[in-house]
């Protein structure tokens, strides 16, 4: 572990120059999510066009306008010219997004749907100790109220712990303990994942078989996430993880407390990136000052640049056990190190000077990506994949819900390219995808079946 | 066929999706109102009463339509103030992506989302075991739902290019036939069983909408033979 400390401490470095300096390219992309990335971006930024206005300024002037009178119209063309490039960009980045988010709620629906493990309830979390089995209503949603009270503190202590750790620079003890919750969540809940697939459709596996594979599996994952990897790799990997512990969520969350959670975790969400005093902002404000990427991690990415210190703090994990549900929030907050993407980097810088200026930011912008945390992910499933397993109305329930939590991903994004700081994805998803269910479990269903009886169309 | 069309015409440009998806959720919404209104109107009525009842559906399936009419206009309404922003940031001065584009895809969405809703359910019910039609009703009913909800995604996207079109070009009687002619497909589907009388005129329809919209898209008889004869 000291060796693999030593690599990373010694990437940083260079790692943070040359990114910091690329993320300041634009500011949308990178921080999607809370907090940290949302300073570090607006700094990046400012650095980003400044560095931007005097590489255009010669194409400007070539471009024949006059220096002196055009000088604020070119200011504001170059801004405009951002803006621009931005929300042409932008389009492609939603569909960065949509992509792994609908492959990870494809993931979730299709395990609910065929693999009768996740929808029997099997116990509880010890994070929800309210049973929902009582009687009464009243009841019922009281102790749904108490769970959600019990996870939400859960999380804030966690994140407020994580924090805390940033802050003293213990970065053995963090990166220690994300690399224990993602070997706990690459072996074991692959296992129990694997095994119930196979005894879904019967087909025999004998043990050593079973070892080779989830010894490949997650030997590959753990390098894939924590060090370099094939950028496609990683983001299957990245999605597969989310998806898993997606699907434990709704296992072991109780009905009404799952839905309880949801919007609670929006809220908090919402607070804690945007308040002054919020945890995850406290966080970035942190890596920002120290100028450092914050931890190996957790953040899904859809493009080879990086890291710069977007952390991503996402609330929460929660798991089955304690140990993963530290390593799970653990790996929320962190951040992925794409140190190969450095090597990549410096091999396209040194043709870069030669090229004509607008290339260079060009290629540097193509090169963005936008990055949206894992946490994310793995609500964004959770509601789909409630809405799978519990609607009675079935695919329309789950349809209304995706396409619900797709455009609320838009608009998070459009936001972001207003705004231009990082902006928590959850709550408009999430407000969204709750509406939906809701209206459409109880006012559509019943009209869509009565027209079906009676092979009505609309 | 609708899939089809999808993968080869919008799958290439995000922002093509993005109005797709954005479709999808407008007509997600105008279902949602309509059925709104529609259990209202059921909560508020006797249960017993079968008349009642079919004529509320009726009711329901006829302010569904004009619901879904009217949310096409506020799309329509949304993408012209988009457009412009997107001309307004533009480098050389034109958009990426013009307002017949928008009102294909548009039209995709809208048929896409309601296909979607009208089939996924009988698709998952017909992976199970069962066998159609055993009460006496007919036994054609997958293939007859399969088909008419191919032409009801078709109308859509027909009407979403023949509805821009006339919203462009302030030609309300475009606008009016659109919506009457949702309205008689809907109104037809009310003679299933029979399907003679609901599927035969329905393909009509869409091939006259067809037509129509290919020649407003710029098409002409030449080039629809050029293109037959591939020169």
């Amino acid at each position: 572990m000291i060796t693999f400390m030593n690599n990373s401490d010694s990437e940083e470095e260079p790692c943070n120059e040359r990114t910091s300096l690329m993320s300041a390219e634009s500011p949308p992309v990178p921080s999607y999510q809370d907090g940290p990335q949302a300073s570090e971006a607006g700094e990046a930024q400012a650095r980003r066009k400044r560095r931007a206005g005097s590489s255009r300024g010669p194409n400007n002037i070539a471009g024949g306008e006059h220096v002196d009178s055009r000088i604020p119209v070119r200011e504001s063309a170059l801004e405009n010219e951002e803006e621009e490039l931005t929300l042409k960009y932008g389009a492609k980045h939603v569909i960065m997004l949509f992509v792994p988010v609908t492959l990870c709620m494809i993931v979730v629906v299709a395990t609910i749907k065929s693999v009768r493990f996740y929808t029997e309830k099997n116990g509880q979390l010890i994070y929800t100790p309210f049973s929902e089995d009582t009687p009464s209503v009243g009841q019922r949603l009281l102790y749904s109220v108490l769970n959600t009270i019990i996870m939400i503190s859960v999380i804030i202590v966690m994140t407020v712990f994580l924090v805390l750790l940033y802050k003293y620079r213990c970065y053995k003890f963090i990166h220690g303990w994300l690399i224990l919750s993602s070997l706990m969540l690459l072996f074991l809940f692959t296992y129990i994942y694997l095994g119930e697939v196979l005894k879904t459709y019967n087909v025999a596996m004998d043990y050593p078989t079973l070892f080779l594979v989830i010894w490949n599996f997650g030997a590959v994952g753990m390098i894939c996430i924590h060090w370099k990897g094939p950028l496609q790799l990683q983001q299957a990997y990245l999605i597969m993880i989310s998806a898993l512990m997606a699907l434990v969520f709704i296992k072991y969350l109780p009905e009404w407390s799952a839905w309880v959670i949801l919007g609670a975790i929006s809220i908090y969400d919402l607070m804690a990136v945007l308040c002054p005093k919020g945890p995850l902002r406290m966080l970035v404000e942190t890596a920002q000052e120290r100028n450092e990427p914050i931890f190996p991690a957790l953040i899904y990415s859809s493009a080879m640049m990086w890291t710069v210190g977007m952390a991503k703090p996402d609330t929460a994990a929660r798991g089955p056990s304690q140990q993963p549900w530290d390593a799970a929030e653990d790996e929320r907050e962190h951040q992925r190190e794409p140190p190969h993407a450095d090597s990549q980097m410096s091999e396209t810088r040194s043709p870069v000077p030669t090229r004509p200026v607008t290339s260079l930011e060009e290629l540097e912008e193509e090169e963005r990506g936008v990055k949206l945390g894992l946490g994310d992910f793995i609500f964004y499933s959770v509601l789909v994949g409630k809405a799978a397993a519990t609607a009675s109305g079935d695919w329309n329930t789950t349809l209304a819900c995706f396409v619900a939590i797709l455009i609320g991903l838009c608009l998070t994004l459009l936001l972001l390219a207003v705004f231009k700081k990082a902006l928590p994805a959850l709550p408009i998803s999430i407000t969204f995808g709750l509406i939906f269910y809701f209206s459409t479990d109880n006012l559509v269903r019943p009209f869509m079946d009565t027209l079906a009886s009676h092979q009505l169309y609309i | 066929p609708a899939f089809g069309l999808f993968l080869f015409t919008i799958a290439r440009d995000p922002l093509r999706i993005i109005i797709l998806i954005a479709g999808a959720f407008f007509w997600l919404v105008s279902l949602l109102l309509s059925s709104l209104i529609w259990f209202i109107a059921v909560k508020a009525s006797d249960p017993r009463d079968e008349r009642l009842q079919k004529g509320l559906l009726i009711f329901g399936v006829m302010f569904s339509v004009l619901l879904q009419e009217a949310f096409r206009f506020l799309y329509y309404k949304l993408l012209r103030k988009a457009i412009e922003g997107l001309v307004a940031l533009s480098e050389d001065g034109c958009s990426p992506i013009s307002i017949q584009q928008m009102a294909y895809v548009a039209g995709v969405g809208f048929g896409l989302m309601s296909g979607a809703f009208s089939m996924i359910n009988l698709l998952a019910d017909a992976l199970g075991p069962g066998t159609v039609g055993i009460h006496g009703d007919s036994q054609l009913y997958f293939l007859t739902s399969a088909f008419m909800t191919m032409v009801l995604i078709f109308l859509h996207t027909f009407w979403g290019i023949l509805f821009f079109h006339g919203c462009e070009h302030q030609c309300w009687w475009e606008i009016m036939a659109v919506v009457v002619m949702h309205l008689t497909v809907s109104g037809l589907s009310f003679c299933n069983p029979l399907y003679v009388g609901s599927l035969v005129p329905s393909y009509l329809l869409m091939a006259a909408a067809a037509a129509w919209a290919y020649l407003l898209s710029g098409g002409s008889a030449q080039n629809l033979r050029r293109f037959l004869l591939c020169k």
